[in-house]
């Protein structure tokens, strides 16, 4: 097991690199100069320069590298250009929108897709399993988006149940930032739903189909018993699987979900950075999304090789 | 041969899209690119049969205008993965378990882990937003889908009797690859091509959404959806129609997915008789 673990933690740290090294080359394709940018078309050359050097664009590449690296690895993320406060503090204060909004979607999601996935499974080819299967299909084909414009139209300005978008902030109290919360995480979660029960019915037919199974009924299970004490466990590992990549979708598509609901969170300070060349927010901030996403995705192999001991020995 | 139902539907689903993409470039009811702010707003009836934008432009000529967006966006993505993800994978599977295979692989699993869509965002936002840069964006990412893929087929043909005479026989691993392999795995490329579209489809519409796709004033579903929000209360005919033709195209692309697959994947194809 600290073997597989040790493994893991290598092509994980590699990973991170690779990705670090392909986000650092992209921004610096970026054409325009964030120091003249921010002073404005009339600015003298030097203080252009001198702006240049406070920033610190002005060393080599690789120094440059180095200490955007260096300087994330010991929690310092950099000044922002345009804000000229810590981008560590820019990201602490928006994470707490984004990071609950992708976890509770998650939630719902997972809420949603187990027992919708399990009633397909159970009716197999009933009407109640085809209507499911049906509306999992316009689930996943559903743009989640326009999904969210759709429910701000029926719930935020038709019934007013919610507001139409903005964060009162988690000081206002946790239950109505959970509220303008929930719209959002509904719209994120519905096609990843339909995703995940689609997974869960499919993974739950194959295990029903096991000898063991059939062993389980033969001596006198019930078809509920040989669901929830044999067939369900068995049929989580994939399910585990999909729930673990769905959190990457569920990340990437706060940011845009963000910008329905006008909430502050990660994805309208990437938006914001892109369009003020702001570019240490910006590459600090997508550095951040593709550690979660790896780290999510190791820790989901390493839950695996607890759980089954045949993963452990497969690599 | 009876067709699955799915594929029939999303068949026709994707037909009209498809068929009023092509159709726009020699007829819409209204110039898209024509302004008549006295027609704004219109609702939906007999002169405009979707309604007129804030500045009194088609909706129906806009959705015929945008699937061509769409669908040209996808398909070249979808493109761009076939076109080297396949050989990349037919490579790697012809040099199996040799550092070549290794390399390929590992730079697959990168590219997988990678929250997609924030890469499209800053491949977008570092070299301009416009149509040509969301289809780098989105055909980086079907790369190792269909490198994987080819690989994983091409794996399994790889050890079959007819590749051994194939190589008795004084063919070398290029022409292998290109003559037994690659006409074998069609099905599989075929059905995750239609899949990998749908993708394209929206993730297309996604990064017009956020202003990152194809620039007015070309007509594109996501940007008119972005246009519509701030007028949704008063004209929600904006955003009806193309959310609603996003969605048509995505799942009668799926649904054609789901009935390519039933008919070309032998196994499936063997429970089905």
């Amino acid at each position: 097991m600290l073997r597989f673990a040790a493994t893991r933690l290598i092509s994980l740290s590699l990973s991170l690199l690779a990705a670090s090294v392909v986000i650092f080359a992209v921004i610096e394709v970026i054409p325009g100069d964030p120091a003249s940018f921010m002073l404005g078309l009339n600015a003298e050359p030097d203080t252009v320069m001198a702006l240049r050097d406070q920033l610190g664009l002005n060393g080599s590449i690789l120094s440059r590298y180095l200490s955007w690296i260096g300087g994330m690895l010991s929690g310092d993320f950099g000044t922002s250009y345009t804000y000229r406060v810590p981008v560590s503090e820019l990201i602490l204060a928006r994470i707490w929108i984004s990071l609950p909004l992708a976890i509770y979607a998650l939630l719902l999601s997972t809420l949603i897709a187990f027992p919708v996935g399990l009633i397909a499974a159970a009716r197999r080819g009933k009407a109640s399993d085809i209507g499911i299967m049906a509306s999992t299909q316009l689930g996943i084909a559903v743009p989640n988006f326009w999904f969210a414009m759709l429910l701000v139209l029926v719930f935020a300005i038709n019934l007013r149940w919610f507001s139409a978008g903005g964060f009162p902030g988690w000081d206002q109290g946790f239950w109505l930032g959970l509220k303008s919360l929930t719209l959002p995480a509904i719209a994120l979660a519905l096609p990843q739903a339909s995703i995940l029960a689609r997974i869960m019915r499919s993974s739950l037919l194959d295990t029903l189909d096991q000898d063991y199974i059939r062993t389980a009924r033969a001596k006198g299970l019930s078809r509920r018993q040989t669901i929830t004490r044999h067939a369900l466990r068995n049929a989580m590992i994939p399910v585990l699987t999909i729930i673990g990549m769905q959190f990457s979708f569920l990340l990437a598509g706060a940011i845009i979900i963000e910008n329905v609901f006008f909430l502050p969170g990660l994805g309208r300070l990437i938006f914001q950075g892109i369009t003020q060349r702001d570019l240490i927010v910006v590459e600090s901030v997508v550095m951040l999304l593709v550690f979660a996403v790896i780290s999510v995705t190791f820790l989901v192999d390493l839950a695996y090789a607890m759980a089954d001991p045949r993963l452990r020995r497969r690599k | 041969m009876n067709l699955p139902r799915s594929l029939i539907i999303g068949g026709f689903l994707f037909a009209v899209f498809l068929l009023a993409a092509i159709l726009s470039f020699v007829w819409t009811p209204y110039d898209v690119e024509v302004l008549n702010i006295a027609a704004k707003l219109r609702p939906p009836g007999a002169t405009h049969w979707f309604g007129t934008d804030h500045f009194g432009r088609d909706i129906f000529s806009m959705i015929m205008v945008g699937a061509r967006t769409s669908i040209a966006v996808a398909i070249v993505a979808v493109g761009i993965g076939i076109g080297l993800g396949v050989p990349l994978g037919l490579w790697a599977a012809a040099n199996h378990r040799s550092w070549l295979d290794e390399v390929i692989m590992r730079g697959n699993d990168l590219v997988f882990a990678f929250p997609s869509l924030v890469i499209a965002i800053l491949i977008t936002a570092v070299f301009g937003p416009s149509a040509i840069n969301a289809i780098i964006a989105i055909g980086i990412f079907n790369i190792p889908v269909f490198a994987r893929i080819s690989r994983g087929g091409a794996l399994s043909i790889w050890t079959l009797d007819y590749i051994l005479s194939a190589r008795v026989v004084g063919k070398g691993t290029l022409r292998i690859s290109a003559e037994h392999i690659l006409p074998n795995i069609a099905n599989l490329l075929i059905v995750q091509g239609t899949i990998q579209f749908s993708l394209g489809i929206l993730a297309e519409a996604a990064l017009s959404y956020v202003g990152l796709g194809a620039q007015p004033p070309t007509p594109s579903w996501g940007r008119m959806l972005a246009d519509s929000q701030t007028m949704i209360s008063f004209a929600p005919h904006l955003a009806l129609f193309p959310g609603f033709a996003i969605l048509l195209t995505v799942l009668g692309l799926n649904l054609m997915g789901d009935g390519l697959r039933d008919i070309l994947d032998p196994k499936i194809r063997r429970l089905r008789q």
